[in-house]
């Protein structure tokens, strides 16, 4: 084993590179955008063979991937935030011609107000697009699970989604692990397609398809998206015989044995979160933490199974449903349905706020004492807020929110005279 | 357009009786070895101009390519007539993604072939005015900057008629549709600047640009025949008559499209890395109203009092095109 000093970003267009795309669509967003560089480098200097368009949009990068892929080529692009937004009707479109497209998301936040920063509320709005969701923990498992990623895509002929945190993980440098090109051509073989475009076999792809067989093509989507529950820790495993580590899977347990109250986290937070666990159990606490590695397909059994025994159940997710709360907490109350444990959701880290093992401490060890709420949002400044509130309660005000704010303390630039 | 330079018979168009010409000059729609790429049963209204001129264009490509085609086609009539799954119409390898992605698609076939060294296989896109002129006008300019190696084809009817006859960015002023009704002070359709595509193709000096209509097969068949054999990006805009958006007569397709021409409202040029390199010319100018009158979406123009205005202004749009493109023979006015 080789490790290599490098950003997170250039150690996944290594391992891209590594998995032999034939087609790749590159489109600039932060922090999405090293990656795409990287490979465009690569492909440039001749060390990759690899069409490369730099495509006019996002919406533009994920045609283009749902027409090389259609057409049998091994297909990858990468995106983030406002990029996936604008691409949505492809990546929708994508899943629902069952094409094996792998696609990085360099989790950022969604605007307005505008922010660049991380957050995951770009590959959550996602979650019922009918791809595949990754998330990684860490920049090493990023590379690996994006290896994975092409197995699983192609065996299911389902596009999949590999998460990692906008610059936590992109921009990160630390020594990873590039595997060989021998490692990952055993791993990976070559893209066979079972049905291409191709003029010695003509078929028609993306046909209307009318009330009397809709119903029966979505279940099926779903159906097919529920074999990658198997099919997910079965690729972890081949992969754990041929490159020596645990990556992947579906969820990713630490000293949850026993624990009284989990922690239910997803991405790179959930090194912060275990250096806390670490922390608290070290000082008696009963707590542990479970990292989901599947968003999608969402492991219901593995998750129920994971927090039995668990009393109190907190999920600490990077996003929310605005309007009625927690994205990933709704989906645990799913796996617990019935069990009668309590889950409690807290929104951390929106827009980049860092998540410290101090507040993490705090407000575990008011979960463990039961005095958390059901929605709590991590480090709120409530003074900003309340104040607004009460003022909005007075006079009504329209118009951008953030604005707004800074209207009311008085600090808005066009006022100046 | 002059790639048949003698002249068998005057019958006001280009038409030539194949039985008079060598088998290798004839067109592809008469030889039984066609390939019907677009084979009947579909849904398109009777008299459907967009039928017609796919039908046309896509076999001519196939001729050209030696069957190697692989076509990406946008949201709109053409794709839902097509395709009710589970049947279709196409003879060939094609692909329905969105509205508005079409050129792009087409582009990441061609990357595929290109990549896998199929060298033989040629990409089409296709799409109506509303895919090619509003929603998917990024991506075709993208295709077209980047000189993908596609050749996108546009069949305008002028409207967005899959949705029930609205207006586009290709319809022309005056005119009646679902939003711009005849009501008011201006009825139909403003007088805008217009967004005349084929100038925007060519002035991302693609190798190819070409306008044609439903009117002279042969024009168009030797264009997309020209076009396929092009390497990088071509753009084709076919004008394909709609009955029922136009409220015209069925039987009443191939004489509109011929008289747009004739009439200067739709000329019809090529040209080669943005510089025009051959007219058709008008053979027997006529007055636009000729071309008007049989449609119904220029009805409120006519009548008891007609808008002679209104009239007068589109024939100067007209007279604009034919000075603008040079469209009448010397000497003839």
């Amino acid at each position: 084993m080789t490790l290599k000093q490098i950003e997170g970003s250039h150690g996944v267009a290594e391992t891209i590179a590594l998995c032999r795309p034939e087609v790749i669509c590159a489109y600039p967003i932060s922090p999405q955008t090293h990656i795409v560089e990287g490979l465009g480098e690569m492909v440039k200097a001749g060390e990759l063979r690899a069409e490369y368009l730099n495509v006019e949009s996002e919406f533009a990068a994920m045609s283009v991937a749902i027409g090389s892929s259609a057409a049998g080529a091994r297909t990858y692009t990468a995106t983030a935030s406002q990029g996936l937004l604008f691409m949505v009707e492809a990546v929708y479109n994508a899943a629902g011609l069952g094409l094996p497209i792998v696609m990085t998301v360099a989790n950022r936040a969604i605007g307005a107000p505008i922010n660049i920063w991380n957050d995951h509320s770009d590959s959550m709005s996602q979650r019922d697009c009918g791809w595949i969701q990754l998330f990684a923990e860490t920049n090493q498992e990023a590379m690996d699970l994006h290896i994975q990623a092409f197995k699983l895509a192609e065996e299911l002929s389902l596009p999949v989604m590999v998460c990692m945190d906008g610059f936590i993980l992109t921009h990160a440098y630390e020594r990873l692990d590039v595997p060989t090109q021998e490692q990952v051509d055993a791993f990976l073989p070559p893209f066979e397609p079972r049905q291409i475009l191709d003029p010695s076999h003509p078929v028609s792809i993306g046909a209307m398809v009318g009330p009397e067989a809709f119903t029966e093509v979505r279940y099926l989507a779903h159906a097919k998206q529920l074999q990658a529950l198997d099919l997910l820790p079965e690729i972890s495993a081949d992969f754990k015989k041929s490159f020596g580590r645990d990556s992947g899977g579906l969820i990713r347990p630490y000293k949850t044995e026993g624990a009284e109250t989990i922690v239910i986290a997803l991405g790179s937070v959930l090194g912060t979160i275990k250096d806390v666990i670490d922390e608290m159990q070290e000082a008696g606490c009963s707590i542990g933490v479970l990292g989901i590695t599947s968003f999608r397909p969402f492991p219901l059994d593995a998750i129920r199974d994971a927090l039995k025994g668990a009393k109190r159940i907190v999920v600490l997710e990077k996003c929310f449903a605005v309007g009625v709360g927690g994205i990933v907490a709704t989906n645990v109350r799913m796996a617990l349905e019935g069990s009668g444990q309590q889950v409690r959701t807290v929104v951390a880290g929106l827009g980049g706020r860092a998540i410290t093992m101090s507040s993490l401490h705090a407000i575990f060890l008011e979960a463990m004492a039961g005095k958390l709420e059901a929605l709590t949002f991590l480090d709120l400044n409530s003074e900003v807020v309340d104040h607004v509130l009460e003022l909005e309660r007075n006079v009504r005000l329209s118009g951008p929110v953030a604005e707004s704010v800074l209207r009311n303390i008085g600090t808005v630039a066009s006022n100046i005279a | 357009m002059s790639y048949q330079p003698v002249k068998f018979y005057q019958t006001g168009t280009f038409t030539v009786g194949n039985r008079l010409l060598d088998e290798s000059d004839r067109s592809v729609q008469a030889t039984t070895a066609r390939n019907n790429s677009l084979n009947s049963g579909h849904r398109a209204c009777q008299g459907c101009g967009e039928a017609l001129g796919a039908r046309y264009a896509i076999d001519a490509a196939m001729a050209a390519s030696n069957r190697q085609l692989i076509a990406a086609n946008a949201t709109g009539c053409l794709e839902v007539f097509s395709t009710p799954y589970p049947e279709t119409s196409w003879q060939m390898p094609w692909i329905h993604s969105l509205f508005g992605n079409a050129p792009a698609v087409a582009s990441g076939v061609a990357a595929a072939m290109r990549i896998k060294g199929r060298t033989e296989v040629r990409v089409v896109a296709q799409g109506g005015d509303g895919s090619t002129t509003d929603i998917g006008f990024g991506c075709l300019s993208g295709m077209f900057e980047r000189n993908d190696d596609v050749l996108y084809i546009c069949y305008d009817n002028e409207g967005y008629m899959n949705t029930g006859v609205q207006r586009s960015s290709a319809t022309p002023p005056a005119v009646r549709t679902a939003t711009t009704m005849p009501l008011g002070p201006e009825p139909g359709n403003v007088f805008g600047q217009g967004k005349y595509l084929p100038a925007i193709a060519m002035a991302h000096r693609i190798p190819f640009v070409a306008t044609a209509t439903v009117a002279d097969l042969r024009d168009l068949e030797h264009k997309v025949k020209h076009a396929i054999n092009i390497r990088g990006a071509k753009y084709i805009h076919i004008f394909v008559p709609c009955p029922l958006g136009w409220g015209s007569a069925s039987h009443d397709t191939i004489n509109l499209a011929y008289m747009a021409k004739e009439c200067g409202l739709f000329p019809v040029f090529q040209a080669e890395y943005g510089k025009i390199t051959g007219v058709s010319k008008i053979r027997k100018p006529i007055p636009v109203e000729d071309y008007m009158k049989p449609q119904r979406r220029y009805a409120h123009l006519f009548g008891k009092n007609p808008a002679l205005e209104t009239i007068a202004k589109i024939q100067a749009r007209a007279d604009e095109n034919i000075s603008t493109y040079g469209l009448l023979e010397e000497g003839v006015n």
